[in-house]
């Protein structure tokens, strides 16, 4: 087939009048169709983004450069005076630091707990299921029921952890008043909600580490905690950075938990836990009203998540190999020995 | 060969039909198309929030009297999703909305500012239905009347007889009436008894929250934060509201049990007794009756400080781009009637806001039992005839309240905040709100 048509290709030289092709229409569609299809199979999702996410990213740009009023719609073009008003507000500034804060107090401790639970689970248990179920059920839970539950948990004069704390003589802690304590009861919330799910990723990477690893540890007369460090955590170093960086674009992202956090949903009256998605809506949706501004937020939303998803993927890149100890590398050298092993026998 | 032509144009059309799919999804809501004649069955929908009182049995009713005409009730169950779904529909040029779109009265003052997207209701059938405020609120400029109102909150004071008892106070409610002021109750006169009710029980506060009392003063001024014709006064310079908020956090510091409203400190609080009075318009028994299950006492008094108020109230809308405006606009035409208005005031206690319907011997004869019996139908006509100042509420007015409001829960209820550094705040927060 393919030895007809390339053949009087050759022969053109420059000047010559080019000779009739005699390369059949179908021919030429088969052609098409080996290099084609394979873009259009998996077209689908990029015609889905570029619906769903590129063009709303795209079309929020131009709206941060408009006075734009919910509405009253499109109004002048103003240029990047919705950024500016929008840096040289103070409650811009509090939802950033707020935001870090809650991100800091959930995703820490959330990859670390859940990394140890994983660890636990992938023990023998007796009802292995039932307990790999068990972590996943406050994902279920709607977060807006989390709220509800944890809103009653943490009332400020009426709540049971106040009331707790009343019996061993402390003082109730004003949840809803200070930054920090209204920071760890969302942070709390946000840790109910992910840990699990995070665990049964961490699992699902650690059931594939090769169990004569731990058989050679075991021999060699490491203990529980010895092989979880040396083993555990240095085989699953890829899942790491990837838990962390989706936990790290989500914790930036927060928006469910401070919003059911209070009966308002504004972040409280001196925005102590007001997070930067919570003042996006409060300027677009609330009482100001205006989406030019609140496509300024998101597009600024947008870079800080770029920037520090790239510092993170950087950082956690840099520890995953440093001192050839990295699971890439690690593996290669394996994968090469193993192919020796292989072939000498 | 063909079959990749033919894929791709599965795909194209696989893509299209979804985003028709999408515009397709929004065309909910009435069945036929224009019907004017008035013998084609038509559905009309309306869609509401909380409870409005239009039962099955009352939309039943209409059909029975035009049998041409079927109606289907969407309920939100909270205000701010109906809110919500108005909203974005509206920004989206209408689409989807249902026929009639119930309202509160705080949303007009940007419904009003894009009125065009409604039907105009003005209409000689129902003039003089309402009372002049009712219906300037819903009043665009060029005179488009955008809504029929259906309910009003007129503000009495409900309190607790068995509190007022232990501190001594007369707990009858004409007694109490009379204790605050009468018919010339200041708000200066309210604090005054509540230092009185606070020196004999100190362990419980006279009101729940600085934030209502603010509200109740503020729902008093005709121009607190704006000039009539929309342009916002400068905080720093507004010795109304700042003496309306100087005197709320002054008496909050002996007076306030310094609750949020609504927040689950506020609802335990029904229980434990933290409180004695309640600024209480008269759908405020519900919510009252709800949280304080199983505590006797409850009362209503027909007095209110500084004369009359009002807090809340809802509208019927009609948006413009239904397909059965007219039929539509009968309907709420209807709905909103003094008689269909007594009607779900029996089934809901939302308080008409029709004049005539204050006259009506349903109305008037109605009681609460939970509140002692008290004649609730007969006391919040009163307090509905006290109201004499409209409050102009223009498209700025929510952005500085909540300004305001925010400082007042700040010294009020978090105490991270003296009162001058609670309005110095506020003034900062104003400028940052760029008017």
């Amino acid at each position: 087939m393919s030895v007809k048509s390339p053949a009087p290709e050759r022969v053109i030289t420059a000047g010559a009048p080019r000779p009739p092709r005699r390369v059949g229409f179908s021919q030429r569609l088969s052609r098409w169709d080996v290099k084609v299809s394979p873009y259009l199979y998996i077209s689908p999702f990029f015609i889905a983004f570029a619906i769903t996410g590129l063009f709303p990213l795209i079309y929020t740009g131009y709206v941060s450069v408009y006075e734009w009023k919910l509405l009253g719609g499109q109004g002048e073009f103003i240029g990047f005076e919705n950024f500016a008003a929008i840096l040289a507000h103070d409650v811009f500034w509090k939802s950033l630091r707020n935001t870090f804060s809650i991100f800091l107090l959930s995703t820490v401790p959330q990859v670390a707990v859940a990394i140890v639970l994983a660890a636990l689970l992938d023990q023998n248990l007796r009802a292995r299921t039932f307990w790999r179920m068990g972590v996943l059920l406050p994902y279920v839970v709607a977060p807006v029921a989390v709220g509800i539950i944890f809103g009653r948990l943490f009332a400020d004069q009426s709540g049971l952890i106040n009331a707790a704390l009343g019996v061993f003589g402390l003082d109730p802690v004003r949840w809803h008043v200070e930054p920090l304590p209204s920071h760890i009861a969302i942070a709390t919330m946000v840790n109910f909600r992910w840990t699990g799910y995070n665990a049964l990723i961490f699992l699902a990477a650690m059931q594939a580490v090769p169990r004569d690893l731990y058989e050679a540890a075991i021999i060699d007369g490491a203990g529980r905690i010895r092989q979880f460090f040396s083993i555990t955590v240095p085989q699953i170093r890829a899942t790491i950075i990837f838990v962390v960086l989706t936990s790290t674009i989500g914790g930036l992202q927060i928006y469910d938990e401070p919003r059911v956090f209070d009966e308002l949903g504004r972040g409280g009256s001196s925005q102590q836990w007001m997070t930067t998605t919570l003042y996006l809506y409060d300027v677009g949706w609330g009482t100001q009203r205006n989406l030019g501004r609140a496509a300024a937020v998101a597009w600024i939303l947008f870079l800080i998540v770029i920037v520090i998803g790239s510092i993170n993927f950087a950082l956690s890149n840099r520890i995953a190999s440093s001192g050839g100890h990295g699971p890439q590398r690690r593996s290669r050298r394996q994968r090469r020995a193993a192919a020796r092993s292989t072939r000498r026998p | 060969m063909r079959k990749t032509t033919r894929k791709a144009w599965a795909l194209a059309a696989g893509v299209m039909s979804i985003s028709l799919l999408g515009t397709a999804c929004s065309d909910g809501g009435s069945s036929a198309e224009g019907g004017t004649d008035g013998d084609e069955a038509i559905t009309l929908t309306i869609a509401t929030f909380n409870d409005f009182g239009y039962t099955e049995e009352l939309l039943a009713e209409y059909t029975e009297l035009n049998p041409n005409v079927k109606v289907e009730q969407t309920r939100a169950a909270q205000s701010a999703d109906a809110r919500t779904n108005l909203t974005t529909k509206l920004a989206a040029g209408g689409a989807g909305l249902a026929d009639i779109e119930a309202i509160e009265v705080d949303w007009l003052p940007e419904l009003v500012a894009s009125a065009d997207a409604f039907a105009d209701l003005s209409d000689d059938a129902v003039e003089g239905r309402w009372d002049e405020w009712k219906v300037a609120a819903a009043t665009a400029e060029d005179g488009r009347l955008i809504g029929y109102g259906t309910d009003i909150g007129p503000e009495g004071i409900c309190y607790r007889a068995d509190l007022f008892e232990a501190a001594g106070l007369p707990t009858d409610r004409a007694a109490v009436a009379e204790l605050l002021g009468g018919e010339n109750a200041t708000w200066d006169s309210y604090f005054e008894v509540g230092r009185q009710f606070v020196a004999a029980t100190p362990d419980v506060a006279w009101f729940e929250t600085a934030g209502s009392i603010y509200q109740g003063m503020v729902n008093q001024l005709e121009n607190a934060y704006e000039e009539s014709d929309g342009t916002a006064k400068p905080l720093a310079e507004n010795t109304d509201v700042k003496d309306a908020y100087l005197a709320t956090v002054t008496a909050s510091a002996d007076l306030s049990a310094n609750l949020a409203q609504w927040s689950g400190d506020w609802d335990a609080a029904f229980q434990n007794n933290s409180f004695a009075t309640m600024l209480c318009p008269a759908w405020m028994t519900g919510p009252i009756e709800e949280r304080a299950g199983g505590v006797t006492g409850w009362d209503v008094a027909d007095v209110f400080p500084g004369g009359g108020g009002n807090w809340g109230g809802s509208y019927l809308t009609v948006p413009a781009s239904g397909k059965n405006v007219d039929e539509a606009k009968a309907l709420a035409e209807w709905l909103t009637s003094p008689e269909t208005q007594v009607k779900a005031f029996l089934n809901a206690g939302t308080f008409p806001s029709q004049v005539e319907a204050w006259e009506s011997a349903d109305l008037t004869g109605a009681t609460n039992d939970f509140f002692n019996d008290a004649p609730v139908g007969e006391i919040f006509a009163n307090r509905a005839a006290a109201i004499d100042v409209t409050p102009f509420k223009g498209e700025n007015y929510f952005e500085i309240h909540q300004v305001v409001s925010d400082a007042i829960n700040r010294v009020d209820i978090e105490k991270s905040e003296t009162p001058e550094q609670g309005w110095d705040s506020a003034v900062q927060a104003f400028s940052n709100l760029d008017l």
